[in-house]
Parts: C-alpha cells; structure tokens; sequence
C-alpha cells in the first residue's frame, strides 16, 4: 500500500472564516455595525439589551437584533415590545441543537434582516462560554456579559472567551449586597486574561451603570467606514 | 466541548485536500490557548469521520506552546497559565508570539491505483 503525504497548512476554520469575510462585505456595503454578545445562560444578555436599546434611537442610531437560540423564541419576543427589528434563529433540530452560532448560520439568517435600515446589529449568541469564542460570524465587535452570580475565576477556566471581547460586561451588581463576591479580584482577572478589554459594573435590572454601555454601543457603531 | 465542531472544520479541510483519496494519517498543529482536549478531539473526530475519507485515519497532534512577546523590554517566555501580562513592564505592550494556532498541517493518503476502496465516497 503506498501512501503519500500531502502538505496541508490550512487553518481548519478557514471554511467558517471565508463565510464570516462575506457577511463582513455585506455588512460594509449597508454601513452596518455588527455586535456578537456572547455569555454564559443566564448572564443577562437579553435583559442588558432591553435596557439599552430604547435609548439608542434617540441617539440616532437605528438598531436591529438578531437572536441566537437552541429553541425558542422568548428572547425575540421580549425584544420585538421595543419595536426594533428582531429575527430569530434558532440552532435546533428538535432536541436540542447547536451550543454557538457560526458564521454560515448568521448568513442563513441575513434575508430576514432589513440591513439597509439599521446602522447596528447586535447579535445575540447562544449563551455558552466555550463554542462561541471559536466562531467568527463576520462581526465589527466581539462583547460579553459576565454576572457577579457565576464565579470570579471564570476569566481564568474561560481565557479563549475573555480574549476574544474588546468589552466585558459585569452585569448584576445589584446582587452585590447579597453576595460573598470580590468584584475587583474578577476584573483583575478579566484583565490578566485580556489586559485591552474595557470592562463596565452594570446593573440590566436597576439601569447603573447602562449609560456607559449605550455610549459604548453608539460608539461602535460609528466605527463603520473608519476602517473601510 | 467545542471540540464536536473543530472536528467537523477538520474533517471538511481534510476531505477538501484529500480530493477523494482514502485518509490515513492527519497531522494537526494546535497550539495551547485553543484549549482543546486532546482525546475529546480524537474521540469526535472518528464519529464525524465515519463514512467518510477520514474513516479510519489516526489523529497526530503537535503541540505549540503559548509564547508571549513584550515588545517593550524584548522579552519572550512560556506561559502555562493565562497571564499575559509582562513582569517588568505590566499589560501594555504584550502579545501572543505562538499558541493560537489550529492549522491542519499535513495528511496522508492512498494513492488512487492502489487505494482499497475505490467507491466514490
């Protein structure tokens, strides 16, 4: 039996790259800012959202969300009250289906979203700290939200996810009080993970701290032509 | 448990270079920062192989240290915990030298005449 060996040097992801560079060109060619949010379940990424969209229209950012879920449509739903336009995608089959949206799952999706009418697209990934960090969707920005309920050495067991964000949110801190948590030891994690990422103590419930990330948002989505 | 989905961008770059010819052998290049678990991988990579060219074909993984470079003191070490933050200069001026690799770097294939199994797969 004769074998031959055949020089690959190929990036495995490069399929998903080549689909993330082609949601970028359409992104580009409708002046649309793209946001990933990814987080663990139950950080508080759809409450963070409905916190701080309304406000953006005022400040003349129009905004659309692109949901990722296993199943469902409960996020959608609690976003469509703030009348922005929101598509669903959901990652099952039945029973359960993908941990992370990839970047041909987020170009499956791009018809339904009106991307000549918005200037922002946040999209809301599945809530998962591992999967999600590995797959480029053709984004502008990479964030997550961290809750002061999950641990403050999860910069540490999650590093690929810490590096990948430019921005950390701490979200709850509200719960402070009620909590046997040290805020500063995460962020001084977070920071020895990542030492570029902005990091914001935020509260999704109570509206502390939402301001600072509304103007972060409204920052990037000026960012569109100035890399162009 | 990402690594289901690395094994299946492996399995589709290997089939795409192996253009059809039966696999036996796949040498991957991955560095630490990846965190990939080596057996997990293994483990998925014969399930979504199945049926396929790769059906059958052994897993070699070369490991690549995470290096980090401070570009302000010129300094370059290993880290086997993630800090990247230089000791004498702080944050400001690191970055990763190696360790985020995840190259599918060779494979090794029958050649067509003699391969065991010529049905198109």
């Amino acid at each position: 039996m004769h074998r031959t060996k055949v020089r690959v040097v190929e990036d495995a992801l490069d399929a998903n790259n080549t689909i993330a560079a082609a949601n970028r060109s359409d992104f580009e060619r409708s002046g649309v800012t793209v946001v990933n949010l990814m987080s663990a379940p139950g950080a508080g990424k759809t409450t963070l959202l409905e916190r701080s969209l309304e406000g953006l229209a005022e400040a003349g950012v129009r905004v659309g969300v692109l949901e990722g879920d296993v199943a469902g449509s409960f996020d959608a739903d609690r976003i469509s009250v703030l009348h922005l336009p929101v598509v669903q995608l959901n990652t099952d089959n039945g029973f359960g289906g993908e941990c992370h949206l990839d970047a041909n799952m987020v170009r499956s999706a791009l018809p339904a979203v009106p991307l000549d009418d918005i200037d922002l697209l946040l999209v809301e990934n599945v809530g998962n700290l591992v999967c999600p960090a590995e797959f480029r969707i053709g984004e502008d920005a990479k964030m997550m939200v961290c809750s002061v309920t999950e641990g403050e050495d999860k910069p540490l067991k999650y590093p690929l996810m810490f590096r990948s964000c430019e921005l950390v949110v701490i979200n709850k801190i509200d719960l402070l009080e009620h909590l046997d948590f040290d805020v500063e030891r995460l962020e001084a994690n977070i920071l020895q993970v990542n030492p570029n990422a902005t990091v914001m103590r935020v509260s999704a419930k109570t509206g502390e701290g939402v301001d600072a990330f509304r103007d972060w948002l409204t920052s990037v989505s000026a960012r569109v032509g100035a890399t162009a | 448990m990402h690594e289901f989905d690395l094994s299946s961008a492996i399995v589709a770059t290997v089939r795409k270079h192996a253009a059809g010819r039966q696999v036996r052998h796949v040498t991957l290049r991955i560095g630490r920062l990846r965190q990939v678990v080596k057996d997990t991988l293994e483990f998925y990579f014969a399930i979504v192989g199945k049926d396929t060219v790769c059906e059958g074909a052994t897993l070699e993984i070369i490991d690549v240290p995470a290096a980090l470079r401070c570009n302000n003191c010129k300094r370059e070490w290993e880290i086997e915990i993630p800090a990247f933050i230089c000791g004498d200069c702080g944050p400001g001026a690191v970055e990763v030298v190696t360790g985020e690799e995840f190259m599918v770097e060779s494979i090794e294939v029958e050649d067509e005449e003699d391969a065991a199994c010529t049905a198109p797969r």
